[in-house]
């Protein structure tokens, strides 16, 4: 399992206008590891995000995942290889009930191919699922509409979502953003668990705390730039890392 | 004192629910009529009216009603995807069109006609689409109001397919009926079918393309794929519809491109309740024979059409088909305590 690279990115730059989003980032990922992305608001975690998983075109650079060039692909054929991710405001089929929600990945290809889930079984993939998610199956949470959900529910809906897909490389954004510190608590021992499984996961989060709990390597950007990578302790010990989070002295 | 019998107000369907998952258990003839009556009734009514209307000008106006009826499960079927079509007249035209041309150009039967005109005029609609399918929203309906309008001046200045004068004396269906219920079980296979395939897997997929098409695509799901097989399916209707017209008129002209096939089933549709396909059937039942009953009044019809048109938007923006539906999920009755 470990030791071989899953995700490749290279001097990936994303330019909006006269505005660099993302500026010449590169690193690499290998099967099994848990990555926490972090920086300051507007530092390019979500456009980093969505250049990997092709809902923005890089300006420049390349992504390889599992050894094909992924760079520029729709998104549906990057899910299609394994890539899933979840999105930083949670979205949702909001009329749906909330397990009909697992029915859209569960007809992709991927998962056809992979054989989970035929017609008529889909729906108890879906509450097995969401199930294993803190949606119990026995309450009333798994059949009401997505919309009716409490937040905390739908980032867990969206992260069943993307479990669904069956992936060989999870990508959060900012699952935790707007959630309980009780429903942390609950999720982050799920997320551990899917990572000892062997399931590969890149992490952006503002909860430093949570996250430090659950991945041994940080990537820090600042202003769309890779500013520093390696084991929380160290990244954090590091001048420019505090000075983009608490500002720089003024001096006088 | 002698105790009093209690009533009180139970909900029919309550109990249904309760006992049943998706597989309705039925315990009581009053529970079967409750679930059958509003499914049953519709296409009873439907069958046996062309009897009533029999050789008259109400014939032509049921089988007029069909058409608008066709039109508008086809555009209810494009807005449960999140295309929302301002140009039905496209999809009525081309199969108009096609079928004419088939049996004015090269003699063709109407068994063969009607067929290809239904699936060659969907595939043609839909390759017609395809590259404005990444449009969304109002950009994609301005494209689709624009094409039939473009395709009648194209017949116009090109002088092709009839020009001005159209395709004439075609092929008519043998007798009344065959064209009429080919007409009304297109209707109930397509109210029905639809219905069915808007709840499955499928019709999921279409839906969350609506309400979110990034976690579709998220999902792994190509949704311009699944986009264009919407379109061919509405486009098969609308084509379906505009066939039969052409031969049940004998006739077929640039008027098949009319604004009146874009914007009639979509009134009907608005009227009815989108997105439930029996709203849009319901509203151009409604809609069409009023416009015919209300020809009398001459010039001051289309005023008094729109009136009826803002009324009921004002007072029942959702919908009739969704009160209707709201009213029967709450039906009461008493129970004994």
């Amino acid at each position: 399992m470990q030791g071989e690279e899953i995700l490749k990115v290279e001097h990936l730059t994303k330019r909006f206008g006269g505005v660099v989003a993302v500026e010449n980032v590169s690193f690499s990922l290998q099967k099994g590891e848990f990555l926490g992305i972090i920086g300051p608001n507007g530092s390019g975690k979500t456009t980093l995000i969505n250049l990997i998983t092709g809902f923005v075109k890089p300006t420049s650079g390349k992504v390889t995942f599992n050894h094909t060039d992924i760079t520029g692909k729709p998104p549906y054929r990057i899910a299609c290889l394994g890539v899933s991710r979840s999105f930083q405001m949670a979205r949702a089929f909001h009329k749906l009930p909330a397990f009909k929600n697992l029915i859209v990945p569960l007809y992709s290809p991927r998962v056809k191919r992979l054989g989970g889930g035929k017609y008529g079984e889909r729906d108890d993939v879906a509450i097995d699922l969401l199930d294993d998610l803190g949606f119990e199956r026995d309450s009333a949470v798994p059949y009401k509409a997505a919309g009716s959900l409490p937040h905390g529910y739908l980032k867990r809906l969206d992260l069943a979502r993307c479990m669904a897909l069956r992936p060989d490389l999870l990508i959060l954004d900012e699952l935790f953003s707007g959630m309980a510190m009780s429903e942390v608590a609950a999720t982050l021992p799920m997320i551990e668990k899917f990572n000892r499984e062997g399931l590969t996961i890149v992490m952006a989060e503002h909860r430093l705390k949570e996250l430090f709990r659950v991945t041994h390597r940080v990537m820090v950007l600042n202003f769309g730039q890779k500013i520093a990578d390696g084991t929380p302790k160290e990244v954090m010990s590091r001048e420019e890392v505090q000075k983009a989070y608490l500002g720089t002295e003024v001096e006088g | 004192m002698a105790e009093a019998i209690r009533y009180r107000k139970e909900r029919i369907d309550r109990g249904i629910k309760a006992r049943t998952d998706t597989i309705y258990l039925l315990s009581s003839l009053r529970d079967m009529v409750y679930l059958f009556l509003p499914r049953f009734l519709p296409i009873l009514l439907l069958l046996l009216l062309p009897f009533f209307v029999r050789g008259g000008y109400w014939e032509k106006v049921l089988f007029y009603s069909c058409m608008f009826a066709l039109l508008a499960l086809s555009w209810d079927f494009m807005a449960s995807v999140g295309l929302v079509s301002l140009g039905q007249a496209l999809f009525f035209g081309v199969g108009a069109y096609i079928s004419g041309g088939l049996n004015y150009y090269l003699k063709m039967p109407i068994f063969l006609t009607i067929p290809i005109a239904t699936l060659g005029g969907a595939l043609f609609c839909t390759l017609l689409l395809f590259s404005v399918l990444r449009l969304r929203g109002v950009y994609f309906s301005m494209v689709t109001l624009i094409l039939p309008l473009l395709f009648a001046h194209l017949i116009e200045t090109l002088d092709i397919l009839g020009g001005t004068h159209g395709l004439l004396s075609l092929t008519p269906f043998p007798g009344g009926y065959p064209a009429m219920y080919l007409a009304i079980i297109g209707v109930i296979v397509c109210l029905f079918g639809f219905r069915k395939l808007i709840s499955e897997d499928f019709g999921l997929v279409l839906r969350g393309i609506k309400d979110d098409d990034r976690v579709v695509m998220a999902g792994g799901i190509n949704i311009h794929w699944y986009k264009a097989q919407a379109i061919f399916i509405a486009g098969a209707v609308g084509c379906f519809a505009g066939a039969l017209m052409t031969h049940y008129y004998q006739f077929v002209g640039r008027s098949v491109f009319a604004l009146d096939f874009t914007v009639l089933p979509l009134a009907g549709a608005v009227l009815g309740g989108p997105g439930s396909f029996a709203g849009a059937t319901i509203g151009t039942f409604i809609l069409v024979p009023l416009s015919e009953a209300l020809r009398a009044l001459g010039g001051l019809r289309m005023a008094l059409y729109g009136v009826i048109l803002i009324g009921a938007l004002v007072v029942l923006p959702e919908g009739l088909f969704h009160y209707i539906e709201r009213r029967y999920h709450q039906f009461e009755r008493d129970a004994r305590v």
